[in-house]
């Protein structure tokens, strides 16, 4: 609020007169009291769908399985070495999955915005197609596909390429291959919409200067793409700590992640306290990772469009 | 005054009367929830469609059964299942915690059921096998010289070279077998396994196994699935799915030899919404003439001792199930009491096996 209500600074500067700047201020506070008030449905939605479920989670993780409060879903954490190791897990699947997807997404978001738009446009819907399909469905095409007397191991096998079946899943391998798929659009969409407002013209002025194609590449097309891209894998990221479906499909049990073992101990043990500190945990974690990713990386700027 | 009094009484009478016909009418259907795959199939086939057209109960079927969620349900208050089916451990444990009704056995008649097949809080629906199932080009027929008879066979990849699938993120029947693989007879097993020595003992006989581990099964379609694509070579699982992926044309066998006998049962959550019809209904599917046809749909054993006498299921396909007196012998009874007291611990151990 304070920052919205700061006067304008050029108000003084251009020297308008005061009577000016009185109505002019007095319009600014209208006009942000019109955003507040359009904005208030939505912040009230936050605080009934966000704030009050995670304080409830909060709570919960705080109580034993006789509802007092106590610390013992927490300790089980130290205990039990099971939990650190899904934790690595996650992060780990979730990196990868990002790593990925960047690899594969930038040069088809790079290829796209190269197109003519209605071309871009038909090629699009290629990387759209599959994200409107049911998550489920991809998941188990995937198995069909990488299955040891799968589609892609009979056919390499057919044709010589190896003699015994890959292990192409039911492991880590799968898991990755599925989730990349499945969040491919998540990266595309972003990077293709900051790549096209990057105005062509200037590749053409580097390489007026004497810049090599790949010199200005990397230093005018690649910086002018990053928000784009640093934002997208923020998304990719994040959707990808909580996946249930596709590791459990494709994994085959070896890759325990946190949502799999949320749902071990509420299927086998209804406890919601040390589900909820497996929750509290992952949103803490995930919080300081983001938080020292923007101080390292000064995510701030492409973010928050600070300078 | 009179007339008008009469007219009253009439007309309310009238009213009452349509309004109990109309009760009867809107009666709101009860809703039943099973599992997914062959087995809730196999349920709607032989027990709740017959059931429910015989008693003229209306019934909603839903799939996704879980104990978790019917605590979940009763703990948030609104509950809208009212009869959901469980394995008999998680009965015990949403039970101990308060999830669930109490049978009225008044209205429920056990009085033909075999021994143990039902508990305060659940009514045993069908007895079931936890095996070990085979893929039969790779090691033989069941019986024939070559196929695995017992747990240490399945442990023992020297002999039976190939892959295995084991139970995944669910420690119910995954620690008895490697103890009885590690050469404890079936009777002492639960008393080895009440000591976390014990339990520790068949997680490290587990581990021994887990790199030819190449799938760990989370559910019964899952368990066929693997069978019929051949994507492993052994697996632990229930026998009822194993026969029905044999009959869609899967290559697998299996032994009830050490295998672990238990029993699926109906549960009622607390506060469910149509407690008196829901209870009637379990009554229904309870009598004999429907458990006689599960058999037909899933090798699966009647818990109502009559229904072995009414079926018209051929001798081959009666000694088939699980809770034939020449097969029960062969298994070990799964330990209620044990999972009552040691789940939460040996789940624990088991995770941390998983998450290496």
């Amino acid at each position: 609020m304070s920052v919205l209500n700061t006067p304008n600074p050029d108000a003084e500067d251009r020297g308008v007169e005061p009577l000016n700047e009185k109505s002019l201020r007095a319009q600014d506070v209208q006009e942000q009291r019109l955003l507040l008030s359009l904005a208030t449905p939505a912040v009230l939605a936050v605080i009934a769908i966000v704030v009050i479920p995670v304080g409830w989670l909060f709570y919960l993780s705080f109580t034993g399985s006789d509802g007092q409060l106590s610390l013992v879903n927490y300790q089980k954490m130290i205990e039990y070495k099971s939990y650190a190791r899904t934790f690595v897990t996650t992060f780990e699947v979730s990196i990868l999955t990002t790593l990925i997807c960047i690899m594969i997404g930038y040069p088809l978001a790079y290829f796209l915005a190269m197109l003519p738009e209605r071309l871009a446009g038909f090629f699009m819907l290629a990387v759209l197609l599959p994200f409107w399909t049911s998550l489920l469905v991809r998941t188990y095409a995937w198995l069909v596909l990488l299955q040891k007397n799968g589609i892609l191991n009979d056919f390499a096998m057919s044709i010589g390429l190896w003699d015994s079946p890959l292990k192409l899943v039911h492991n880590l391998t799968g898991t990755l291959i599925g989730m990349a798929h499945i969040m491919l659009p998540f990266l595309v969409l972003p990077l293709y919409g900051s790549m096209r407002k990057i105005q062509r013209d200037l590749m053409h002025a580097a390489a007026n200067l004497g810049a090599s194609p790949v010199q200005a590449f990397w230093k005018i097309y690649f910086p002018m793409s990053l928000s784009g891209m640093v934002a997208g894998s923020l998304i990719v990221f994040v959707l990808c700590l909580g996946f249930y479906v596709t590791p459990a499909v494709l994994g085959g049990g070896r890759v325990v992640m946190v949502a799999t073992q949320i749902t071990a101990i509420l299927e086998n043990q209804f406890n919601w306290g040390a589900a909820s500190a497996l929750g509290v945990v992952l949103l803490v974690v995930t919080m300081i990772i983001l938080t020292i990713a923007t101080k390292v990386f000064k995510l701030d700027a492409v973010l928050f469009g600070k300078r | 005054m009179k007339t008008n009094t009469k007219g009253i009484k009439l007309g309310a009478l009238i009213a009452a009367s349509l309004f109990n016909v109309g009760q009867i009418q809107a009666a709101d259907p009860i809703t039943v929830v099973s599992w997914g795959g062959s087995y809730g199939k196999a349920q709607d086939a032989a027990l709740f469609t017959d059931a429910s057209r015989n008693s003229g109960i209306a019934i909603n079927r839903e799939s996704g059964a879980s104990m978790s969620k019917t605590c979940l349900q009763v703990e948030s208050g609104s509950v809208s299942w009212d009869l959901v089916i469980t394995g008999s451990g998680g009965s015990a444990s949403a039970a101990a915690k308060g999830c669930l009704e109490k049978i009225d056995y008044d209205v429920v008649d056990v009085s033909n059921f075999l021994p143990g097949m039902y508990t305060d809080y659940c009514v045993g629906t069908d007895v079931f096998a936890t095996v070990m199932a085979w893929n039969t080009d790779k090691y033989g027929q069941p019986g024939s010289s070559t196929a695995p008879k017992t747990w240490a066979d399945f442990w023992n990849v020297k002999k039976f070279p190939g892959t295995r699938a084991y139970r995944a993120n669910n420690v119910d029947g995954a620690l008895e077998p490697a103890l009885m693989a590690d050469g404890v007879p079936a009777d002492k097993v639960y008393e080895v396994l009440s000591t976390k020595a014990g339990k520790q003992r068949a997680i490290d006989k587990i581990r021994e196994l887990k790199p030819h581990i190449a799938v760990f099964w989370g559910s019964g379609a899952q368990q066929a699935q693997l069978m019929k694509d051949g994507e492993v070579d052994m697996i632990t699982g229930w026998n009822g799915r194993f026969d029905n992926a044999k009959k869609d044309g899967a290559k697998v066998g299996y032994t009830f030899n050490q295998a672990m006998y238990d029993f699926d049962c109906m549960a009622m959550p607390k506060g469910a919404p149509n407690k008196v019809t829901a209870m009637k209904f379990l009554a229904e599917i309870s009598k004999a003439e429907y458990q006689a046809n599960l058999p037909f749909h899933i090798t699966y054993g009647p818990t109502n001792k009559k229904a072995y006498e009414i079926t018209t299921a051929s001798k081959e396909l009666i000694e088939s199930l699980p809770s034939h007196p020449k097969n029960v012998p062969l298994m070990l009874p799964v330990s209620l009491d044990f999972y009552a007291q040691h789940r939460t611990e040996a789940l624990e151990m088991y995770m941390e096996l998983m998450s290496e």
